[in-house]
């Protein structure tokens, strides 16, 4: 896989999941997707910065333009050094949530991606990756 | 402060989201509407989003709950102009807006509205009658 273009940038509040969305979305339309792909990876990358803020309390987010062979992607690393995800397997069920949300966050990102990927050891620390490909 | 405006015409009071909202303002939005609803003692809620490119689960819970808040206050709200984009990637999200009414466009959404409030008072008057 060819990294064609890194970044990463501050998830500290809710002004930096705006930005984050922003971001994204320049990302997305740097590597040509169509205009329901760029919806896709935006709002899965909003539920995922604000997981991070809310419940990781803050951390950052690398994005790359990625590309393999002819296909070309985005790539989402959110890291913090929050809590951690006691149960990983009930974090991602539709509906279940320890804060006030809908429970929405990591299924429905998960479901808007076409790799994705959480790596959580309590205590430590939450790193969830998300690819979409054009 | 930063501030969504919150028009009001005739027993409507209209709202255009122009900007992409953090969950602050979002929050704000909700709360200042309820408000305005009992203070103008509007019947009719009316949410333009279609400059909005991006409805997360924080934002489609807030139109969720202004629906239900208006509701409890005896208004009707229509959300309007739901970008193509965005309503695909809603059901995908796993969102479902169940309690929202939903139009095109302004002029449906108002349509709806009048509807909606005008057939609540000839069921009323039904049943007084």
């Amino acid at each position: 896989m060819i990294v064609e273009k890194d970044e990463t940038m501050p998830v500290r509040n809710a002004e930096d999941v705006v930005r984050v969305r922003r971001e994204v979305r320049t990302h997305a339309i740097g590597a040509g997707f169509n205009l329901v792909d760029q919806t896709k990876i935006v709002t899965a990358a909003s539920e995922i910065a604000r997981n991070t803020v809310d419940y990781g309390g803050g951390g950052t987010l690398r994005l790359e333009t990625v590309r393999l062979g002819a296909r070309r992607g985005v790539r989402l690393t959110f890291a913090d050094q929050g809590p951690g995800i006691a149960d990983l397997k009930l974090a991602l069920t539709d509906g279940y949530s320890t804060g006030p949300g809908l429970g929405l966050g990591l299924s429905g990102a998960k479901r808007l991606s076409n790799e994705f990927d959480v790596k959580s050891t309590p205590g430590e620390g939450t790193i969830v990756t998300l690819v979409r490909w054009k | 402060m930063e501030q969504i405006p919150i028009l009001k015409i005739g027993d409507c009071l209209l709202v255009s989201i122009q900007v992409d909202m953090h969950d602050r303002l979002a929050m704000a939005l909700q709360d200042d509407l309820t408000a305005k609803i009992v203070a103008s003692r509007a019947r009719g809620v009316m949410i333009d989003i279609s400059a909005l490119e991006v409805v997360d689960s924080f934002i489609g819970r807030m139109l969720n709950n202004i629906a239900a808040m208006s509701r409890v206050l005896d208004a009707v709200t229509v959300v309007v102009g739901m970008q193509p984009a965005v309503a695909i990637t809603l059901v995908e999200l796993g969102l479902a807006l169940t309690g929202v009414r939903t139009a095109l466009n302004v002029d449906k959404g108002l349509a709806l509205i009048r509807r909606l409030i005008d057939g609540e008072e000839d069921e009323l008057d039904r049943r007084k009658g």
